[in-house]
Formats: C-alpha cells, sequence, structure tokens
C-alpha cells in the first residue's frame, strides 16, 4: 500500500487489504491517518479521499476498535460521570515511564523514549480539533479553552508541539515531523492511531473527549518527574521546561476537560456516557502497553 | 464588539478537592506578598497549599486525597 501511495491515484477501482500482522498493520494506519494531517512527502494529496484507502482505513480502524473493546473490563457506572472517570485514572497502576526517567532512566533509554513520544508530540493536540465542530456550545467552548492554550494562546513560539521540537532539536534529536516513525513500536503506533480514530470518527466523539480527560489528568504529576530525571541526566533547559508548562498547563486543563468537557457533553447528549469512560480507560491502558513495552525492552519492569 | 463573558461563564471557579481556576490575565499575590502574573486563558490558583510552583496548582492536591 505505502509503496501505491507514491503513484498518481487513478481511477481503477482497487482495493488495498490488512497485512494480518499487527506491526504492519499499525504503520500502515498511522501512514493513512497522516494523510489528514500534514501529509506525506511525495505522496499525491488526492490520496486522502480515494475510495481505496478509505476503506482501508476504515477495516484497520474497525479491528483496532474491537481489539479495544475486547481488551476493555466491564465499566463501573454509578450515573456521575465524573466519579466513573476518576475511579478509572485512580484504578490504573501499570508501571509508569515518568518515574523511570526520574529516578533511574538512562540517558540512552531517555533519548528513545523521547525519540518514541515524537510521534504525537510533534502533533500534540490536533488530533481532538477535529471533535470541535461537532459539539454543542457548551463543550465546544470549553474544547476551544484547551486548545487555545494548547496552541500557545496566538503564539507560535508557546505552541506545545512547537516547544517539544525546540526541546528535542536542543537535544540532538530530529524535530522534523514523523522523523521516528520507523523505531516506533507497535505500542506507540496503536496509541496515536486509537488517537487519530476517536478525532476522525464522529461517532467516537465521546470517547475522544473521555481521553482528553483522562491524558490531562494524568499528565501533570508525570510532567513534573519527567522534568526532574531530565535535568538529573542533564538534558538541555529547552526540553525541561516543555515538561514544565505541562505541569502548569495541565493542572488547568484536567479541570475543565472533566467537568466543562465531559460532564457537559453527556449533559447535552447522554447517550455518550459510555463512550466517555470508554475513552478514559483507552487512554490508560494505551499509556500502560506503551510503558510495559518500553520498560521491558529495558529490562526496567 | 462585547467582551463580556456570560452570565453562565465564571471568572472564578472553585473545583471540588482541588484549585481555584482564574479566567483572564491576571496578578496575583501569594501569602508572602510576592505578585505573580498570569497570561494564560484559565490558570489553576493553588487551595490546597502543597504545590511546588504556587501560586499555581501542579497537580499535587490529588496526592492528599488518600
Ligand atoms: S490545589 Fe492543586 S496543587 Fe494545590
Amino acid at each position: 500500500m505505502i509503496a501505491a501511495l507514491l503513484s498518481a491515484p487513478d481511477d481503477q477501482p482497487r482495493s488495498f487489504a490488512a497485512s494480518g500482522g499487527r506491526a504492519d498493520d499499525a504503520l500502515t494506519l498511522w501512514t493513512l491517518h497522516e494523510l489528514h494531517y500534514r501529509g506525506i512527502a511525495g505522496v499525491d494529496e488526492r490520496w486522502e479521499w480515494q475510495a481505496s484507502t478509505i476503506g482501508l482505513r476504515t477495516e484497520l480502524e474497525r479491528a483496532l476498535e474491537t481489539d479495544l473493546r475486547a481488551r476493555r473490563p466491564e465499566a463501573v457506572v454509578t450515573g456521575d460521570l465524573a466519579v466513573d472517570l476518576l475511579r478509572i485514572l485512580a484504578d490504573d497502576d501499570s508501571p509508569s515511564l515518568a518515574r523511570h526517567v526520574q529516578r533511574r532512566a538512562t540517558r540512552e533509554q531517555t533519548l528513545q523514549l523521547l525519540r518514541q513520544r515524537s510521534l504525537y508530540h510533534l502533533k500534540e493536540a490536533d488530533p481532538t480539533s477535529w471533535v470541535i465542530p461537532r459539539l454543542t456550545a457548551g463543550p465546544k467552548a470549553a474544547l476551544l479553552e484547551i486548545q487555545f492554550d494548547e496552541y500557545g494562546n496566538g503564539d507560535p513560539g508557546r505552541l506545545h508541539h512547537r516547544l517539544f521540537e525546540a526541546g528535542i532539536a536542543a537535544s540532538g534529536l530530529d524535530g522534523d515531523y514523523g522523523a521516528y516513525v520507523d523505531e516506533a513500536v507497535v505500542e506507540i503506533l496503536e496509541q496515536n492511531n486509537v488517537l487519530s480514530m476517536f478525532g476522525l470518527q464522529r461517532r467516537l466523539r465521546g470517547a475522544a473527549l473521555g481521553h482528553l480527560a483522562a491524558f490531562e489528568g494524568t499528565s501533570s504529576l508525570p510532567s513534573r518527574q519527567l522534568a526532574q530525571g531530565l535535568r538529573r541526566l542533564d538534558f538541555p533547559e529547552e526540553m525541561a521546561s516543555y515538561y514544565d508548562e505541562h505541569v502548569e498547563a495541565d493542572a488547568v486543563h484536567e479541570q475543565l476537560a472533566l467537568r466543562d468537557i465531559c460532564v457537559a457533553l453527556v449533559a447535552a447528549e447522554p447517550d455518550l456516557y459510555d463512550d466517555v469512560l470508554l475513552g478514559a480507560w483507552a487512554c490508560t491502558d494505551l499509556e500502560a502497553r506503551a510503558a510495559g513495552a518500553l520498560l521491558s525492552l529495558w529490562d526496567a519492569a | 464588539m462585547s467582551a463580556r463573558p456570560s452570565e453562565e461563564h465564571a471568572d472564578i471557579v472553585l473545583c471540588p478537592d482541588g484549585p481555584m481556576l482564574l479566567r483572564g490575565a491576571a496578578v496575583v499575590q501569594d501569602e508572602d506578598g510576592v505578585r505573580h502574573r498570569t497570561t494564560r486563558p484559565v490558570t489553576a490558583v493553588c487551595r490546597c497549599g502543597h504545590s511546588a510552583i504556587k501560586p499555581w496548582c501542579d497537580g499535587t492536591h490529588k496526592l492528599l486525597r488518600d
């Protein structure tokens, strides 16, 4: 499929098939999603909306969603969304990459983690922006408050993905968008793919926002640990201060995401209650899998 | 153009077991009389007293609950 994308799209009916291999499928879906973000150098932009690419994307997303739902434990539903969502976060006792970086990680491991994280951080907040036009006034305005902050409050130099780019460039890494996709572990690719799928599919808007609430709600404290670890290892200040910014910003965002966005969304669209919890759980699950994969690679589990 | 927020949108929000949210640029004076400027659209001001970046909240309040 990736080879086919290098030619011009034609009007021939054609179909691409999933390979069935987990790593290949994850990389293929990541590539298809990128056509919706900033495109891929050398790939004709019309591929974004060809029946063949959309067909394959649909098939791969369906498999990803089916797997996710099959892994998910029964949700506890009290009728108070904030309570149920916070319980998902409180119940998560998976190993933490941030704690490892804070205390023990080597410089090499930390660089590897930054390369893996770059897939998301170089388009930070973008997947959630797809959701904006699908919301009613209350949750929409609240989501924009977060997104505006993510996007630097109008200052491109303060935009979060720019801060990350500056941080990794100062750390001697390549700040180019997607530069490290080839070395991404499958768990990181899937983490990115789920987020893009939640954003791109209107049907999954509840999950996208539940994911946001969980992501923001589990960011301040780990960001502080990461900043401490980066300073322990003498990383440049640009890199550590990217995480300092997230300590402060995400302490705000988690409050807005939980109450002004998710609770308001479910008040407006009660049928989305379970999807919000699905998204929150998916955030913890995907991070647990990514952490497990990297820590075992380092023999640090 | 009216910049006044509508009535259903509070400028100051007290979060359960959490910080105080403050909307708009502001100068906050801490217990020692030191002034801190924020230009974020929304800022979280620590209410638990345990933040490492006071007067702002850094999420530490969540560790106090259990
Ligand atoms: S209120 Fe959040 S750290 Fe004090």
